[in-house]
């Protein structure tokens, strides 16, 4: 009995993280954007600052037509969205928050978290196919390229801290973590962090979506709510990144008083660098087509293996 | 990529990341507008105020218009005069501007010889109907409550023509008509105030100070105002 309730209290821990996390994420891109560019950014949902902005904005794509052009593949088309957005929260499951503070701990939660993100790709792939339109097409194209390209560097970047914990468990790797890893994995992180935001499709690594010449990308033909579901994924994903890098290379709940403020500590660093998303979006254009791949394979790769290198010979050193 | 490439474009980019951060520090450049009213320059030009008991149905605003967007409709009335022959005069029937056509160019209130037209700085007058554009004598009337008074005069302009002429009819009465040249002198000497002292002679005297050898400066400059004065 007592067990049934600790998971189902869980399970709603998560799902409200999840629904909420996002939401604080896009509002911060709304008003952070909007001061980088010199403007105020929402100001009347909610009375103080737009805070409320989002909900009208969930309120309004709820009561939008959803249209299903005739050429789509029915199923496929309304199960994308679905298939996009489900991973990230699958991903939330399995990263600690504090100490013990964690809904399911997996003695192989990095290799789960990796997995299960990627298959938010088969969504974008879904929705381009689906759609029977060219601009989505072209897209899903891209997409499928970009994510080749840079789900190596992101896979070798992460296993590095696992190497230099020992474990796979991001529990595990937390509590192994030590401030002088900041130097010893930094070239890791940025890889990381790089390959997540392409993995992502944020600008500037957006060129699937490319609103200037693609139309929208794969969201082309989406709209109404199956479109706020995409949007919701592409902000819990920043949710999952930013978690994943703050508990793969920031040392999580780690900090002054952790026992105390341990979940604190983990949420002010996820937002720290969910900030960073939106602040290089602002700050950089859009990278073409061959930037884009010259970045993954002749930079972050050889950057990520040098990494591993480097994190093996200093792991055989210290033991 | 060489090295030196990569290091160029490393502080680019932390050069954009700078710019977008400090601007982020930054007061916004946005003005809630409907909430705040804007601060509109002097002399704006928002709407076309009637001053209708100045208007003397004259037309000359209505023939001047580029647009053609006023129409005046008149008759004429006679008034008696006691103990002289009956007059004629214009009564105004309609005066409309058509706002929809207006282009603000402002020309019917600069030929308006009798000051009945006053550019308003109000500008909400946004219509559903396009017909609701035309602000007829009435309206035109009401917009005259929004005329800002004049704005105080340049201290360092030079004086209206007025003036100079009002300081000329003085120095008329007040000399008798016996000094020389009454016509010339007095109108003269206030331009002369007015525009040459201030203006001109301490930058002249910055430039001298610039470019002169100190020595030269004490002989040169009782001469130089010597030759400046009698003018």
């Amino acid at each position: 009995m007592s067990d049934a309730v600790e998971i189902g209290a869980k399970a709603v821990s998560v799902l409200v993280a999840f629904l909420l996390l996002p939401l604080l994420v896009g509002q911060l891109e709304h008003k952070a954007m909007a001061h980088m560019q010199s403007r105020v950014g929402p100001m009347y949902a909610g009375g103080f600052h737009g805070w409320a902005q989002l909900l009208a904005d969930g309120v309004k794509f709820v009561q939008k037509e959803a249209v299903t052009p005739v050429a789509t593949d029915g199923p496929v088309y309304r199960l994308a969205p679905a298939v996009a957005l489900l991973p990230y929260l699958l991903a939330l499951v399995v990263i600690p928050l504090g100490p013990g503070v964690v809904a399911a701990s997996l003695d192989v939660g990095l290799l789960f978290a990796l997995a299960i993100a990627g298959i938010g790709v088969v969504g974008m792939l879904m929705a381009a196919w689906a759609s029977a339109n060219k601009y989505s097409l072209l897209g899903g194209l891209r997409g499928a390229a970009q994510l080749l390209a840079y789900e190596l560097p992101l896979v070798l970047a992460a296993v590095s801290p696992a190497m230099a914990a020992g474990t796979l468990s991001l529990t595990g790797i937390i509590e192994a973590w030590r401030p002088w890893w900041l130097l010893w994995q930094a070239p890791a992180m940025v890889v990381f962090f790089v390959a997540g935001l392409a993995e992502l499709r944020r600008p500037p690594f957006d060129m699937p979506v490319a609103d200037s010449e693609l139309v929208f990308g794969y969201l082309t033909e989406y709209s109404g709510l199956r479109f706020a579901l995409f949007l919701l994924a592409e902000y819990a994903g920043i949710v999952v990144i930013a978690a994943l890098t703050a508990v793969l290379f920031l040392g999580g709940w780690q900090g002054p008083f952790a026992d105390q403020l341990g979940p604190v500590w983990t949420l002010a660093k996820v937002f720290a660098l969910s900030f960073v998303v939106i602040w290089v979006r602002v700050a950089f254009p859009r990278l073409r087509e061959d930037q884009l791949l010259r970045l993954a394979w002749l930079v972050l790769v050889p950057v990520a293996l040098g990494q591993l290198v480097l994190t093996g010979v200093v792991a055989v050193a210290i033991a | 990529m060489t090295a030196a490439e990569a290091g160029l474009g490393a502080t680019g980019l932390a050069r954009g990341l700078a710019v977008t951060l400090r601007t982020m520090t930054r007061r916004a450049a946005t003005r809630q507008y409907p909430d705040v009213p804007p601060d509109l320059p002097p002399r704006s030009r928002g709407v076309i105020a009637l001053f209708e008991e100045n208007c003397t149905v004259c037309m000359l605003c209505a023939r001047e218009c580029p647009d053609w967007c006023i129409y005046i409709d008149s008759h004429k009335e006679t008034v008696e005069v006691a103990g002289g022959r009956a007059r004629q005069r214009n009564v105004l029937d309609r005066f409309g501007i058509d706002f929809a056509l207006c282009m603000y160019c402002g020309i019917c209130i600069e030929v308006c010889p009798f000051d009945a037209l006053f550019w308003s700085p109000e500008f909400e007058y946004a219509e559903y109907d396009m017909a609701d554009l035309t602000h007829e004598r009435d309206r035109l009337r009401e917009w005259m409550w929004t005329v800002p008074p004049p704005p105080a005069l340049d201290p360092a302009g030079q004086p209206a023509k007025e003036v100079a002429a009002a300081a000329k009819a003085a120095e008329v009465a007040g000399g008798g008509g016996a000094t020389e040249r009454p016509a010339e002198r007095p109108a003269d000497r206030a331009v002369e105030r007015a525009t040459e002292r201030p203006a001109e002679r301490p930058a002249d005297r910055a430039a001298e100070r610039a470019t002169e050898r100190p020595a030269d400066r004490p002989a040169d400059r009782p001469a130089e105002r010597a030759t400046e004065r009698p003018r």
